[in-house]
């Protein structure tokens, strides 16, 4: 395997609503941020890759818009994946891994404000045969979350705790969107949006942006002092039918810790893409991470910017890597209902 | 239910609802054609001018933010006759479709040419928009009726290739 580094990440400020602003108007800035904290253009960049989900736009090949916003002049090599942008970064690595680059431009996007995001990622997910039976994002989350709460997994308290710390580290993350704190009794007078759900442990709507640079090994030095090395990167789907799989059971991601073999390692930090306050502790436990601090950024309870919420999972790890005396750091991102689609990635601060 | 009533098929529509947004740029730009000016953006690192504009260039990946006041007159870069009705279209075949280039633009946009029989159109031929009423006037680009030929020698269109500068 070729040794391959992030050099640097950028990240749009999360909206309720962007409003006006469209797409390209979102990855425009990110974009020219990076580049000019590396003093780089896109004339340094092999391969570039975004993430986006042509049903948030609404349009057929909405994605190739966002090409506008990046330099196309003279032709670049580029791809896209119709999936969160952590897939892109993912694509990247295989393209260094087979020699045809040593540097990737990483970006994804979406605007949730424009449509009914239940609806979309619904017909965006649902592997319907003869018509779309319309099983809504929080509904299935809730399914999920009853599982783990009857199993004993998963307590309230740990849900509770989940939402009150995502608001408490918000504070850490310039770009989070929701920084209101929440106390124990405001949680608990919440209604309930699906049972055992309310408004506080799902993630808000959200738009913005995000990117990435990484490198080979041989490249990386040349944009930064300190890149952040991949030192590990597996991703698991499980059945696209909910009925087939135990939703308690982690087996994509189980089979990921094995690979990847984590659980040697001691992990000083890790940001999971974690959409609903349940999946915290679930994953803590899952990833054996109940000593390590999770989500500093606050993580997608705080905002959650559909196709780049798991890329900037490995983002934010990145950044606490990177400007903290910390070695080891574990990101996650997700797919899918019910956390059905896992990656995860293990990063590393070469001393 | 009699035999003759039996479907052997189940209707299902799919409908999702947006709130589209044209995109801050061309939001500026339609505010423009409200008014009955046609105001292109021009790239600050290629000087490319764009019209409608999309907000960035997309050879360069920067922002247009430099705002460059067109006129409604340009010439005929590449055409087609539409010979086949289209369903709801009030426009009686055969007419033209044509990608106009405004003077001063580096691209082209598509729109509809009256007042000249079809056989007679041509590349390169000199055109200037006919607006609608100024009452009618909306945020849109349908403000302008058609472009019809005005008595201008025709452009030799390969001399309005963009050269990088």
């Amino acid at each position: 395997m070729k040794k391959v580094a992030i050099v640097g990440y950028a990240q749009h400020p999360i909206l309720e609503n962007a409003g006006a602003l469209n797409e390209v108007e979102l990855i425009m800035p990110v974009v020219h941020q990076l580049f000019d904290e590396l003093g780089i253009s896109q004339n340094n960049i092999d391969f570039t890759c975004s993430g986006s989900c042509d049903y948030l736009q609404g349009a057929a090949f909405a994605f190739v818009e966002g090409l506008s916003a990046i330099q196309t002049n003279p032709p670049i090599k580029e791809s896209h994946v119709e999936m969160d942008a952590a897939w892109a970064m993912y694509e990247s690595m295989l393209k260094i891994q087979m020699g045809d680059a040593d540097t990737a431009l990483i970006y994804g996007f979406g605007k949730s404000s424009p449509g009914r995001l239940d609806s979309i990622i619904s017909l965006q997910m649902d592997p319907y045969y003869i018509s779309p039976l319309w099983p809504d994002r929080v509904s299935l989350a809730a399914i999920q979350a009853r599982v783990l709460l009857e199993k004993n997994i998963v307590t309230p308290e740990q849900m509770i705790t989940a939402v009150i710390e995502a608001r408490t580290n918000s504070k850490n993350n310039k770009n989070a969107l929701v920084t209101e704190l929440v106390d124990k009794e405001a949680y608990l007078a919440s209604e309930k949006i699906s049972s055992p759900l309310n408004e506080f442990d799902c993630p808000p709507i959200s738009d913005g942006s995000s990117a990435m640079i990484i490198a080979s090994e041989e490249k990386a030095y040349d944009f930064t002092d300190q890149p952040i090395f991949i030192e590990g990167i597996d991703h698991r789907i499980e059945s696209s039918n909910i009925g087939s799989r135990d939703l308690s059971k982690p087996t994509g991601i189980l089979a990921s810790i094995e690979q990847l073999k984590l659980e040697k390692t001691n992990f000083d930090v890790a940001e999971l893409h974690t959409q609903f306050s349940h999946e915290v502790p679930y994953l803590q436990s899952v990833l054996n991470l109940n000593d390590v601090p999770t989500n500093l950024s606050g993580g997608p309870l705080v905002g959650n910017v559909m196709m780049c919420a798991g890329l900037d999972a490995i983002g934010k790890t990145y950044e606490s890597l990177k400007s903290n005396d910390l070695t080891n750091g574990l990101a996650h991102a997700s797919s899918g209902p019910c956390l059905q689609h896992n990656m995860l990635v293990h990063l590393e601060k070469k001393s | 239910m009699s035999e003759e009533e039996k479907k052997d098929y189940a209707e299902s529509p799919i409908n999702l609802e947006y709130h589209y947004t044209a995109g801050s740029a061309t939001t500026r730009f339609l505010n423009q054609v409200k008014e009955g000016k046609i105001v292109g953006q021009s790239c600050p690192k290629c000087s490319a001018v764009y019209v409608p504009p999309r907000g960035s260039c997309p050879r360069c990946g920067v922002a247009t933010n430099i705002e460059v006041p067109l006129t409604d007159k340009g010439c005929i870069e590449s055409f087609t006759i539409v010979h086949i009705p289209i369903p709801g279209n009030p426009i009686v075949p055969p007419y033209v479709c044509a990608m106009i280039r405004l003077d001063g633009a580096n691209i082209s946009f598509l729109h509809l040419i009256q007042g000249i029989d079809v056989e007679e159109i041509r590349i390169g031929m000199r055109i200037q928009a006919v607006w609608k009423p100024k009452d009618e006037w909306t945020h849109s680009l349908e403000n302008i009726k058609w472009f019809t030929p005005i008595d201008e020698p025709d452009v030799d269109v390969a001399t309005l290739r963009f050269e990088e500068s």
